[in-house]
């Protein structure tokens, strides 16, 4: 048969996320973490961004940086979908022989752009990159998924106000917003952008059509994008 | 010979490079920004002052590099390696890409600045990371030697420009290898970078070899090797004592030896002055290390048995 979720030769689609997620963990319940990123990875790869497993080093290629690396399973999910790494690698999850960790290493992954796991690298990281891509005349875009918690970290704001300031226009940020912020901001996440000068689009978060309206590239654009992604608040455990 | 300080001459230099190659950038946290104002204009894209945000420069450096590019990275070594210590480990180390952070500001090079500004344990922070490349030069000229190297190079480097400086430069070994200066039976000094001025007056007279360093990391235990007579080593570094003890002990681990590590002591001074009355506190002027350095080789091993 050619059905099973192992087979090398089969295509993957959205319903296959969570058994693609389930291999990992033997377990079809997964945490927040995990879950709360699945749908707009799923629309980033499917949609939005210009990349395949053929072209990794292809430098037109456009980058997803996942600055929020708790929880990958869902992105490792994706890239096995996407035919970046094997999907027999998924069971291996965590183990000493495993190139998939808790937190991704891009030197372990194909597809994987940057190492994350302590927050508020990502989109540091994307600025210079954004930086570096301007400068070399290279119209990739770059799109970073952090979590509104990680916006706690102060390294975020250096990067929010100098990316604003700068019309980093390629870049993208994602905020998958789980309220899970021990101080939410007032207004919410997306007035920390605004005040820095990005454009802004609040949507739901597990509502593909409208994530794909609001991630897709801006032609002409002048500023940075933000998208937040609503998911709501995590249930108790 | 050209009388840049050894910033001017960095600026001097990483402008060249920018003309020189259109993948090299610089990126500034205001400090210095003045004097890469014409360099900026002729390359508005490449010449980036992020302002006053040290996780940010680091990072955003890397992620240049991510992108293919070489980037120098640049301001005062306690925003550069303190503030920003785990944007160098995670940002070049761990993703796996090189760049060049330049830092001014050695040591007590702003002594009337206080220890806010001071950051004697940059070269021991940056040596808890694996494969750096670790450049402390001693004059301007051999500055603009080691950062072509290291922007050149495919490892990440750390290049420490200093107020003080030597009179003149030693020449430089692109390879990182140290500089036989004398050559004495009993004992062996190593000299890293601008106390070099200061080793060679507090060992004139000595029967002991001056070794010569402006390259730290890798660290050239071969040379040390090929020319010790005396197992007596005596370490001469102008940040915190001591950062390169293991690498000594490491080379002579299948011998007895004895090491003396002179440097800038772990204890906060909370004086102002000048740098030189920080070298004197510090006992690395000239009288200060002779003063060490009699004490160490005229004294009997423990045990009784002087060193043959």
């Amino acid at each position: 048969m050619t059905n099973t979720i192992t087979d090398a030769k089969r295509r993957y689609g959205y319903p296959d996320l969570r058994l693609l997620m389930a291999l990992q963990t033997g377990d079809e319940k997964h945490d927040g973490a995990s879950t709360s990123t699945l749908d707009v990875l799923w629309v980033l790869y499917e949609q939005i961004l210009d990349v395949a497993p053929e072209r990794a080093k292809d430098p037109e290629r456009d980058r997803f940086y996942l600055s929020k690396g708790h929880g990958p399973s869902a992105y490792y999910a994706v890239l096995a979908a996407k035919g970046f790494i094997p999907v027999a690698w998924l069971s291996g999850f965590g183990d000493v022989e495993s190139p998939l960790g808790y937190h991704p290493d891009r030197n372990l992954i194909p597809g994987v752009e940057i190492s994350s796991g302590s927050l508020g690298h990502g989109l540091p990281l994307a600025a210079g990159t954004a930086l570096g891509l301007r400068a070399q005349g290279n119209g990739a875009r770059l799109v970073v998924l952090v979590g509104d918690a990680e916006l706690d970290e102060g390294s975020n704001a250096e990067a929010i106000e100098f990316a604003g300031a700068a019309g980093l226009a390629a870049l993208t940020v994602v905020v998958v917003d789980n309220h899970s912020t021990t101080w939410p901001w007032r207004g919410g996440v997306q007035t920390r952008f605004a005040v820095a000068g990005w454009h802004t689009a609040t949507v739901n978060g597990r509502d593909h059509a409208a994530l794909a309206r609001a991630l897709r590239r801006r032609e002409a654009a002048a500023e940075p994008n933000v998208v937040v992604a609503d998911v709501g608040a995590e249930r108790a455990a | 010979m050209s009388d840049l300080s050894m910033r001017e001459q960095f600026a001097h230099t990483a402008t060249a490079l920018l003309d020189e190659d259109g993948s090299v950038a610089v990126l500034l946290a205001d400090i210095s920004a003045g004097l890469f104002a014409e360099a900026a204009r002729r390359h508005p894209q490449r010449v980036i002052n992020l302002g006053i945000r040290e996780q940010l420069l680091v990072d955003a450096g890397a992620g240049l590099a991510l992108s293919g590019m070489r980037p120098i990275l640049h301001t005062f070594a306690s925003f550069l390696v303190e503030r920003a210590f785990e944007q160098i480990k995670l940002g070049f180390g761990h993703q796996g890409v090189p760049g060049v952070l330049v830092s001014a500001g050695a040591s007590y090079d702003m002594a009337q600045a206080g220890r806010t500004h001071q950051a004697p344990g940059d070269v021991a922070l940056i040596d808890t990371l694996p494969d750096w490349v670790v450049h402390v030069p001693g004059h301007p000229s051999e500055l603009d030697t080691l950062l072509r190297a290291a922007v050149g190079g495919e490892r990440p480097a750390y290049v420490r420009t200093s107020t003080q400086q030597n009179a003149q430069p030693q020449p430089i070994d692109e390879r990182g290898r140290m500089t036989l200066l004398r050559a004495g039976s009993h004992g062996t000094v190593v000299a890293v970078g601008p106390l070099l001025d200061a080793v060679l007056a507090a060992t004139s007279g000595m029967d002991v070899s001056v070794l010569y360093a402006a390259t730290v990391r890798p660290f050239d235990a071969a040379t040390l090797l090929a020319t010790l007579q005396t197992p007596d080593v005596v370490l001469v570094e102008p940040y915190l004592e001591g950062t390169s003890a293991r690498c000594v002990s490491g080379a002579l681990a299948h011998r007895p030896h004895r090491l003396l590590c002179l440097g800038v002591a772990r204890r906060e001074l909370r004086r102002y002055g000048t740098p030189a009355n920080h070298d004197r506190a510090h006992g690395l002027d000239p009288a200060g290390l002779r003063a060490s350095l009699e004490a160490f080789l005229n004294a009997q091993c423990v045990g009784g048995t002087s060193p043959s």
